[in-house]
């Protein structure tokens, strides 16, 4: 199987490296992208969802709010200040953070990509809670 | 000469100061084991975040059409400087290596007749900065109440700068801290954030990778310079945490060490005076039975 490196970092320390990935699948912000070996360099920016992260022997799935992702010789950087694993990501947070973003949704003074995120937000947090 | 009394008092005072720079020096070790975790893991995300501007600020053709922040407004007017200090004394020379670094900033802008404003971060910059340099300081920023550094902080500071910026308030912004280099040598540093200092020519030459942008090229500068500011800072936060604690370790060291020496002195002369003392009356008695 071809693996790539993947390093998640958030600003407080490094939150995840693996060397065995083999796809990741981003949230990015024009759509899910599935990221696979020898993938060209990109740069992208992350919106509110799920990153599914699959190597060998197992699946990871994390929560991220916002985030810049960086392909580049077969490494994978993904740079978020607010990630969690969903496996221990219980629901009254979650309800706490959709509570936190219709407050944010209801300010007048924002433009259409604040509204889009914010929207994406809730949406993806809400059919978290139905699984 | 003092009194025995006085002398017993001295050294009992000194001992129990003694006691209090130990304890000190205890806690800032066992708080910088944590700073300097910190500090190291917060590398790799400013580092990271760098690199990829530096990819992408190598890509951008026009450099008229480029984010301000990145290349800044084409003046040097204006100046915005950033001082980030602790909020506790006992630090030794801690804050105030970076005052000095930043006051020598500061009179070089004024001598090029440049104008200059200031942010402190922490109060005891503000304390030290405010006499000489009042008028000068618009904002005072104290993260007292916040247990430990967190993003959330960086970014409050990283969106009043922005702020400024977007109102045309200043050119370039330099931010002061010092960086963590072990425990006795914290080195003040004065590092431009706004514009983007710019890159070495041949590092340059390295990273011609072409990336493939989503959305485009601007937009993704445009999104992500705004989050640098709030990286450098938190960076920069990051690393003055552990030095303070480095700081403030190596000085109650000295300072326990010194009271030691004190101790030591103190009880020498305490020890002649009472020998003095005994001899003294001796000599009374004898004399006083020989004249009798």
């Amino acid at each position: 199987m071809d693996q790539f490196n993947l390093e998640i970092i958030s600003p407080e320390k490094s939150f995840l490296i693996k060397k065995d990935t083999i796809e990741v699948i981003v949230p990015a912000i024009e759509g899910y992208m599935g990221i696979l070996k020898d993938h060209i360099p990109i740069i992208s920016f992350l919106k509110p969802g799920i990153i599914d992260v699959k190597s060998k022997n197992e699946t990871l799935n994390f929560y991220v709010d916002d985030g810049i992702v960086e392909f580049k010789d077969n490494n994978l950087s993904i740079l978020t200040s607010n990630i969690f694993d969903l496996k221990n990501f219980d629901k009254n947070n979650i309800d706490r953070i959709v509570k936190n973003a219709e407050e944010d949704l209801k300010k007048e003074n924002m433009n259409d990509q604040e509204r889009f995120i914010l929207d994406q937000k809730i949406e993806v947090l809400n059919s978290l809670k139905l699984n | 000469m003092p009194s025995l009394d006085d002398l017993r008092k001295r050294i009992t005072s000194v001992k129990s100061t003694q006691k209090i720079t130990k304890a000190m020096k205890m806690v800032a070790a066992a708080k910088l084991r944590k700073a300097q975790e910190n500090a190291e893991k917060g590398r790799p995300y400013s580092e990271k975040m760098n690199n990829i501007i530096l990819n992408l600020s190598a890509g951008v053709s026009d450099p008229h059409s480029a984010p301000k922040l990145l290349v800044g407004t084409g003046k040097q007017d204006d100046h915005l400087c950033v001082v980030l200090t602790s909020d506790r004394g006992l630090c030794g020379g801690f804050n105030t290596n970076i005052i000095k670094k930043a006051k020598n900033y500061f009179e070089k802008i004024k001598k090029q007749g440049k104008s200059l404003k200031i942010i402190t971060v922490g109060s005891k910059g503000y304390d030290q900065l405010k006499r000489q340099y009042g008028t000068y300081i618009v904002e005072n920023i104290s993260f007292k109440d916040s247990k430990n550094i967190n993003y959330f902080d960086a970014s409050k500071v990283g969106g009043l700068i922005i702020d400024k910026f977007q109102k045309n308030d200043f050119d370039v912004c330099t931010i002061f801290y010092n960086k963590f280099k072990n425990v006795i040598s914290q080195i003040p540093q004065a590092q431009q954030i706004i514009p983007l200092e710019s890159v070495d020519k041949n590092k340059e030459e390295n990273l011609e990778i072409s990336y493939e942008f989503e959305p485009d090229e601007d937009e993704i500068l445009s999104n992500l310079l705004p989050k640098n500011i709030s990286t450098q800072i938190f960076k920069a936060m990051l690393e003055n945490s552990a030095s303070e604690q480095g700081s403030r370790m190596t000085a109650m060291d000295n300072a326990t060490r010194n009271a030691g020496d004190l101790v030591d002195k103190l009880t020498i002369q305490y020890n002649r005076s009472r020998q003095a003392a005994i001899t003294k009356e001796l000599i009374e008695i004898i004399s006083g039975a020989e004249s009798l």
